[in-house]
């Protein structure tokens, strides 16, 4: 066995890790360590430049462990593991630090303790590291169906997009139709052309497509498994039915924000939001002689800070199609700032207002006030421009509110072990690098169910989700993590603990060279550890996991307190 | 940054907590955490194993014998495991092993066991807070009372 040499690697992510700790030390630090005969820092180590230090050392000073400290093996693991292979390294000699997410971002006003904290994860991790072995990987099959969870516009297009290449697909729907939320839009903007034209077409290719089988009034119930081989259980018309997929799409939307309590809303029958105003006056109820829409209802505000993003479009969307209808109407949009992004809706915008659409710009310190006795009759506004208070008639108000999350994604999220963020839509891997993948593997997201998108994105993301559903379908196989547990047969009593524990019945006794001991069957192994931790003789391990390997990172965490050198 | 003097507790003790996190819910956590900056006590440090299940009891005892102030086993919720029944494991292994700590004079609120998902960023920068806390209010671990040695060096 050649001497244990250790390379580390430590990230500044930009200003992310070292605007918070002092990265130079921590690498100082490292090089004092047991077997660390390299360390270094980079910009970015997930940069090619830093990727390529990477393998350039594993040459040079002929590493045969690397530890990288930078952000979560969650998301980067794969990419820092494939690099050590490049460079002719197993990819189970590499060890991950997180000095971002659990050091350097949740204690942004203490540097000189995150930094601290910094040097005892890289001990901890070059402690671990020089226990790491080498590993071989299994192949495991991925089963050649997917499953799309909800029927609006992204769903549907991320099915047909998948069902097109073949691949078998079940679509789940709650409601009893496809369609989604969109089915109560009567036209889109900037097009002005009617819902029923785009998605009724849609929906009959969906319902028709061999290779689609649907699931209307179906909830997910149940799920568990690994990229490849998911056992999703749902509950069609309150019977269960098992389904086995390789990968899934959460394509769940989101609905429109019911401003109960704002702008006297549901107290005044003539206070209504967008999709109301869209159901009720566009299907032929008589038109009102002046309306008055306020933007920004219960968006952008302390309780809800986002921006739904289409909901200025949607209410020039509506003023214009009010003054075509007749051009005499009165309409106001009262907003806070016009979010008329891109190319085409900056067009429709400037359409509006050659029509005749007046807008009014208020702020959250004084916001408009809806007058009247048991029904709307003006709206009083701060008129920012002119600099005193406007009381526009109205007959009707309506109010521009932002889509909110569904109330099951806390449920779903739990389900699919994937993350909500803070307002409580799904939460991509990385904003930026992997936008419609989960930081679980196999699972996917597009559409409204992460944030508001109106039709064209949710349709580019729905195609990007099924492009990197198809992928491990279309290989076929999936390579399984060598973390599985393995028995020393010699050290093994077959006391039958492990056998019990083991949720996936990998283990058996069987009789052997040494009597009769727990065997190990790797391909139903699925890397828990449960039957390590229950293994009273330490015969049982977990590759990656082992208790040398755990035992030295308490040890190597404890260490500094016996030395009794203490925190700055 | 400017660099800010160190925040001290009532006694001036800053425990250090050896937090082991399943690979699926709690750890996840813990990154959505970091990614929503939610700012928590430095005083815990992340062991991340594929379930909560894999903790052996010896790695506890290990580290209070060790002397750090506390562990931490973090799961996902009940029922929840990506597993399906690993965390019952955690959770019967935990009740006897506070028991075990009692009797052989280590307060057994040193070594806890609780349950983070993916999505509760907030909850894991909750529970480090709590108790990072309540180990503040017992004060040092003082190893040696209880167990004179370390039962897991070998």
């Amino acid at each position: 066995m050649p001497r244990t040499r250790v390379g580390v690697f430590v990230c500044h992510c930009g200003n992310n890790i070292g605007g918070v700790v002092r990265v130079p030390e921590v690498v100082e630090y490292a090089r004092t360590l047991p077997n660390v005969v390299y360390a270094e820092d980079n910009l970015y180590t997930c940069s090619e430049e830093g990727l390529s230090s990477i393998r350039e050392q594993i040459r040079e000073q002929a590493l045969n462990r690397v530890v990288v400290a930078s952000c979560t093996p969650r998301t980067h693991e794969p990419l820092f593991q494939s690099t050590c292979e490049e460079a002719g390294l197993n990819k189970y000699l590499f060890e991950f630090v997180n000095i971002r997410e659990h050091c350097a971002w949740v204690h942004m006003h203490d540097p000189a303790r995150a930094t601290e904290k910094a040097k005892e994860l890289v001990r901890m991790g070059v402690a671990k590291a020089c226990y790491l072995e080498p590993q071989e990987e299994f192949e495991s099959e991925v089963f050649p169906a997917a499953l799309v969870i909800g029927g609006g516009m992204a769903g549907m297009t991320a099915a047909l997009a998948l069902a097109n290449q073949g691949i078998k697909v079940h679509l789940v729907e709650r409601g009893p139709h496809l369609g989604g939320l969109v089915r109560t839009v009567q036209t889109l903007f900037p097009t002005e052309q009617a819902t029923a034209e785009v998605v009724h077409p849609l929906i009959a290719r969906v319902s028709a497509h061999s290779e689609i089988t649907l699931h209307l009034e179906s909830e997910v119930e149940d799920a568990a498994g690994f990229i490849g081989d998911f056992d999703v259980s749902i509950r069609s018309n309150g019977e269960l039915q098992d389904l086995k997929v390789g990968t899934i799409i959460v394509a769940t939307g989101a609905e429109e924000l019911r401003p109960v309590g704002l702008y006297r809303y549901s107290e005044l029958p003539n206070v209504v939001t967008q999709l109301e105003f869209e159901e009720k006056f566009k299907t032929g109820a008589e038109l009102p002689d002046s309306v008055v829409m306020i933007n920004c209802v219960g968006a952008r505000v302390p309780e809800r800070t986002y921006c739904g993003r289409f909901c200025c479009s949607t209410a020039i969307k509506n003023a214009i199609w009010l003054k075509e209808q007749n051009p005499q109407t009165n309409v106001y949009i009262l907003h806070r700032d016009v979010m008329a992004y891109g190319v085409d809706i900056e067009k429709f915008y400037r359409r509006a207002m050659e029509l005749g659409v007046r807008f009014v710009r208020y702020d959250l310190e004084s916001p408009p006030v809806v007058l009247g006795e048991g029904r709307a009759e003006a709206v009083r506004v701060q008129h920012q421009l002119m600099g005193r208070e406007l009381d526009l008639p109205a007959d009707l108000v309506v109010l521009t509110t932002p889509l909110v999350p569904r109330e099951d994604n806390e449920r779903l999220a739990q389900l699919l072990k994937v993350p909500l963020g803070g307002e409580g839509f799904f939460l991509e891997a990385h904003l930026k690098l992997r936008p419609i993948e989960f930081a679980t593997d196999g699972v996917y997201v597009c559409g409204s169910a992460r944030y508001p998108s109106n039709i064209p994105e949710s349709v580019s993301q729905a195609y990007a989700a099924a492009a990197k559903a198809s992928i491990p379908i279309g290989e076929g196989l999936v390579r399984v993590a060598a973390i599985t547990a393995v028995c020393d047969e010699r050290a093994c009593s077959a006391c039958g603990n492990c056998v019990e524990v083991c949720p996936f019945g990998a283990i058996e006794l069987r009789e052997g060279r040494f009597g009769k001991s727990a065997y190990v069957n790797t391909a139903q192994c699925k890397g828990c550890g449960c039957c390590v931790a229950a293994c009273p003789s330490g015969a049982m391990q977990q590759r990656g996991f082992d208790d040398r390997q755990l035992l030295c990172m308490i040890g190597a965490l404890a260490e500094e307190m016996t030395d009794g050198t203490a925190a700055p | 940054m400017a660099q800010q003097p160190p925040e001290s507790g009532g006694n001036g003790f800053e425990p250090r907590i050896l937090v082991f996190a399943c690979n699926w819910c709690s750890y996840a956590g813990a990154d959505l955490a970091g990614v929503s900056r939610l700012q928590m006590p430095a005083s815990c440090r992340v062991v991340r194993v594929m379930c909560s299940a894999r903790v052996r009891p010896e790695f506890v005892i290990s580290a209070l014998c060790k002397g750090l102030d506390g562990v931490l086993i973090l799961g996902c919720h009940p029922g929840e495991c990506h597993y399906s029944e690993g965390n019952y494991f955690t959770r019967r292994r935990g009740l006897l092993l506070r028991k075990l700590l009692e009797y052989v004079g280590i307060e057994p609120e040193r070594f806890q066991v609780r349950w983070v998902s993916a999505s509760e960023g907030a909850k894991f920068a909750e529970t480090v807070e709590q108790v990072t806390e309540q180990i503040k209010a017992l004060g040092p671990n003082r190893p040696g009372i209880g167990l004179s040695t370390d039962p897991t060096r070998r």
